[in-house]
């Protein structure tokens, strides 16, 4: 095999994987250890410089990175990545004159922001630092998107919207235009702005149409609508007995603000199986936690009414089949047809893309699902000055996504502003440090916890259930967030090999706890892990393989469940293995991401 | 030295042997040897071995003399029986353990400096008892614990760190053993664990006195040009005889060398140990040709190392002295207090 690891490729970035799975690749290490340090407010820069919310996502993102921790391979669950970085956000003190100062010179160039969501905001931050001129649209009152619209106040407070909103628009040259929906893009285009982006979400909830859907329409209500009047104030109360379809995050929101506004039978009947429905695990178990039934494998059929007035759902039970390559199919049960009755409906069973507002002779071509021909890359769409980002551009995704879309959006609008071709990407800022402080002294805390996944404190069930505005996660203290920050294993901390130093004594590989470390006769990749002293049979994980050593043998070393405890490097005599801080920074817009 | 403790976290599908215990299980305290100490691999493959035959950690009691090599009980089979004695006096301890309490696995660790030099007398007399053990002697060479003075085993015209040549004659631990009855003998090397591991495990399988000298380069003080002792030197020099596989009752056979290399030998607790011969004229059965064979490489400077001798039917102390079968502690009063008529028997035989 060819030496793995070097600098100029993403191996030491894999190696990462919170980070590598953040689609903004935030460097999670580095503020974890931050925060077990009582630094918040520096966890939060180092936060806000890569996502921009920190105080929102440490509530509500999706977390990509959790599931891809290395801790969950090593024991039972990850590190609670998401609910520490709101703690950075809780205890952060005040930062507001660390950040950029507003651009004092103007660069000269407009661009029009539609939608003041994730991605609009993104955008925004990143070129008001540089000097644009930016005009932001949005048909709400506010600015935040979905953020505020529909994410329920009691797991988002509204302060912190407004708060970290407020950091995107201090910093100057953002005209919001708020209240105005923006309903010709060639109308926005003709205006001569430089570059137009569209994050306007996909504002659209799917309707099911079935019998009695007209008939019983004043209780049967589209769940995003739904929970944006409630967020609004325009809704406050809803029946008793609730029925929500539907099994995505938005079905929970709906489920769990219905507890809050009245609903006290409050169900969640979804198609799928439990264990398929596209609602986030932990989502899920806040639901349960709320005395929300889930009922699965149940097909809603009709919307059954009397006298105008909606009296339940008719559900089909169904099974799931799958073919032979794994493609499930839900077919009849042959049980018979079931029938819940309820007050109030709320339909969750997904969103759409919606633009009207573009005309189709201005060049900007769709496919064929009607979504905008998008690059994926540069985010920039047929009409080489219009980009689009969020949930506008591939459809529903998340926040951390519609940040990330919005920084690589940014790069190609100040690219595209100074004349250069937007798909030259700008690599990211890389650095790897030996943290080697003295003998058997690191610059950071290698001793292992033993700690499990430690529960984030909830506010009283019954007190929660009582306000839609009380937040219900009061979000781990010092002391828990600690203890819980000790869980990570720093894997940005990389046992760094140097071939030359090496003399085959085979002390890492005595001390290694994971047996991740071999030294043996060089091989194919495939043959070469079935050799190690534990066979790699996690392909996703990448093997560090040496040159070949003074026996001619190589050091293989299996990254998959390496704790970065550094005992290979303590043991190691002749400094051939090191640790190593890789930190990774995305290159935002800026002088850095122009080639001249 | 680390000071931290090694993490409990281990590979998620890290094998248990019959008992339930992984090899972790087998593991001591973090070492406080140099980092990239010989001793700490040997240490490493005792852990192997016992995991891999199986043993009841708390059926091995453990004894060391004194130095760096007899530090390491610490770092291995924490949870069995050990006793770190006083200088050189490991034998003589054993000894007495053994005698006391048959029923136990007998581990003795001992260094050049320990064994060669002021235990040498204690050493050749448990060897030539035929103590029913496994006698390891970590070899680096060197004093390491007194900043790198030569040692007993320290070749003749080998350099000190600083350059000094020794004059003195080297001891070979090997021939030693051999001369003084040893009926199991072999020659290892720390950097490699394909050959110790087994070596240790058909020691530990073996009744009688069983010796492994094994090589093990002090990285502080003897593991620079000039030494013989040296993780290059050794691995330049050595000629291993034999490849050994150890094969426990429980095992599976499978056969992977063409019949005619191979040499099988059963032992008393039936493992079988399956030698391949890498030397065709290597005879693991005679101790004169072991002898000679081993002098003959010396003289070319090369370092034999492989099973050296072996005798499959040996027996122990306990046999040639007739002690009782039950250990000491089990014997009741009925068997300890037997009597006027027994005292009386006794004191006719002697008229």
């Amino acid at each position: 095999m060819q030496r793995t690891g070097k600098l100029e490729s993403d191996y030491f970035h894999k190696v990462v994987d919170c980070q590598w799975a953040c689609p903004a690749h935030t460097p999670v290490p580095e503020y974890i250890r931050l925060i077990a340090d009582g630094r918040y407010g520096d966890a939060y820069l180092v936060n806000w410089k890569s996502n921009v919310f920190p105080g929102v996502l440490g509530r509500t993102c999706d977390r990509p990175c959790e599931p891809a921790c290395r801790r969950g391979r090593v024991e039972d669950e990850p590190v609670a990545i998401c609910r520490l970085k709101r703690v950075a956000a809780d205890n952060k003190g005040e930062v507001v004159s660390r950040m950029p100062e507003p651009a004092t010179a103007r660069n000269g160039k407009r661009v029009a922001l539609v939608g003041a969501g994730p991605a609009s905001l993104t955008v925004a931050r990143d070129l008001a630092m540089l000097g644009y001129d930016l005009v932001l649209y949005d048909a709400e009152a506010k600015a935040g998107g979905f953020i505020r619209s529909q994410i329920p106040r009691f797991r988002l407070p509204e302060e912190v919207i407004d708060e970290e909103v407020g950091y995107v628009t201090r910093l100057g040259g953002i005209e919001l235009r708020l209240g105005q929906r923006v309903d010709s893009l060639k109308a926005l285009v003709a205006e001569g702005y430089d570059a137009v982006f569209v994050g306007s979400g996909a504002p659209r909830g799917r309707d099911l149409d079935l019998p009695g859907r007209q008939e019983a329409a004043a209780n049967i209500h589209i769940g995003i609508d739904w929970l944006a009047n409630v967020s609004f104030g325009h809704v406050d109360r809803i029946g008793r007995r609730v029925i929500v379809l539907g099994g995505g995050n938005t079905a929970m929101d709906c489920c769990r603000t219905s507890r809050r506004l009245g609903g006290e039978d409050v169900k969640v009947i979804v198609r799928s199986g439990f264990e398929e429905m596209k609602a986030s695990p932990w989502e899920k178990e806040d639901a349960l936690h709320e005395d929300i039934p889930i009922l699965n494998y149940r097909v809603p059929k009709a919307f059954t009414h009397e006298n105008g007035r909606l009296t339940g759902v008719l559900f089909e039970v169904v099974a799931a089949e799958y073919d032979a390559r794994g493609r499930r199919r839900l077919v009849p049960s042959g049980e018979p047809d079931e029938h819940y009755e309820c007050d109030d409906v709320l339909v969750a069973v997904g969103q759409e893309n919606a633009f009207p507002w573009i005309e189709d002779d201005i060049g900007l071509e769709f496919d064929d699902w009607h979504m905008p021909k998008v690059d994926p890359i540069t985010f920039q769409s047929t009409l080489p000055n219009v980009f689009f980002g969020g949930d506008a551009a591939f459809g529903p995704k998340n926040i951390i996504w519609a940040v990330a879309h919005g920084h690589e959006a940014a790069v190609s609008i100040h690219k595209f502003c100074h004349g250069e071709d937007v798909a030259e990407r700008p690599r990211p800022g890389v650095t790897l440090v030996s943290q080697k402080m003295g003998i058997h002294e690191w610059s950071y805390d290698n001793d292992i916890s033993n700690d499990m996944r430690h529960r984030v404190p909830m506010r009283e069930k019954a007190e929660a259930l009582r306000d839609v505005r009380l937040e219900v996660e009061l979000g781990f203290d010092r002391e828990l967030a600690l203890r819980e920050a000790q869980r990570c294993l720093n894997c940005d901390v990389q046992t760094v090999f140097t071939d030359k130093l090496c003399i085959e004594c085979d002390a890492c590989v005595d001390i290694c706890p994971m047996d991740c470390i071999t030294f043996t006769d060089d091989g194919e990749e495939g043959d070469l892990r079935d050799r190690l002293k534990a066979p790699a049979q996690n392909l996703t994980q990448d093997l560090y393989v040496s040159g070949r050593l003074a026996t001619g043998r190589v050091m293989a070393k299996d990254e998959d469940v390496c704790l970065h405890c550094g005992l290979c490097a303590e043991r190691c005599p002749t400094g051939a293995w090191d640790m190593q801080k890789f930190f990774l920074e995305m290159t935002h817009a800026g002088p850095q991401c122009l080639t001249r | 030295m680390t000071y931290i403790l090694k993490p409990q976290l281990h590979h998620p599908k890290l094998p248990t042997n019959s008992l339930g215990y992984t090899r972790r299980d087998y593991e001591g305290s973090v070492s406080t040897l140099c980092a990239g100490c010989g001793h700490d691999s040997i240490s490493a493959a005792i852990i192997q071995a016992c995991f891999e035959l199986e043993l009841p950690p708390h059926r091995v009691a453990k004894l060391s003399g004194i130095g760096c090599s007899s530090k390491t009980p610490d770092y291995f089979l924490g949870n069995s029986h050990g006793f770190n004695t006083v200088h050189g006096r490991m034998p003589s301890v054993l000894t007495g353990a053994n005698l006391a309490n048959r029923d136990l696995i007998y581990l003795g660790v001992s260094g050049d400096g320990d064994s060669a030099s002021i235990g040498l007398g204690q050493f050749a007399h448990a060897i030539r008892r035929g103590v029913n053990m496994l006698y390891i002697v970590e070899n680096n060479g060197v004093y390491g614990l007194t900043k790198g003075q030569f040692s007993a085993t320290s070749d003749k015209g080998s350099k000190s760190k600083k350059g000094v040549v020794n004059h003195d004659a080297g001891i070979d631990m090997v021939s030693l053993a051999l001369q003084m009855g040893a009926t199991f003998v072999g020659r290892s090397f720390s950097g490699d664990k394909a050959q110790l591991v087994p070596l240790i495990k058909a020691g530990l399988a073996h009744k009688g006195a069983a010796f492994i000298d094994c090589v093990s380069p002090c990285v502080q003080f003897n593991n620079h040009n000039g030494s013989t002792k040296s993780y290059d030197y050794v691995r330049e020099h050595n000629e291993a005889v034999n490849r050994l596989d150890v094969i426990t009752p429980r095992d599976p056979i499978h056969v992977d060398y063409k019949p005619g290399e191979t040499v099988r030998v059963q032992q008393h607790d039936g493992s079988i140990l399956s030698l391949h011969k890498l030397n065709e004229l290597y005879n693991p059965n005679s101790r004169a040709q072991a002898l000679g064979y081993l002098q003959a490489r010396q003289a070319r400077g090369q370092i034999v190392t492989g099973l050296l001798y072996v005798d499959p039917d040996a027996g122990d102390l306990h046999e040639s002295i007739g002690t009782v079968d039950t250990p000491l502690n089990q014997l009741g009063e009925a068997e300890l207090v037997p009597g006027q008529a027994a005292l009386d028997r006794i004191n006719a035989g002697l008229r």
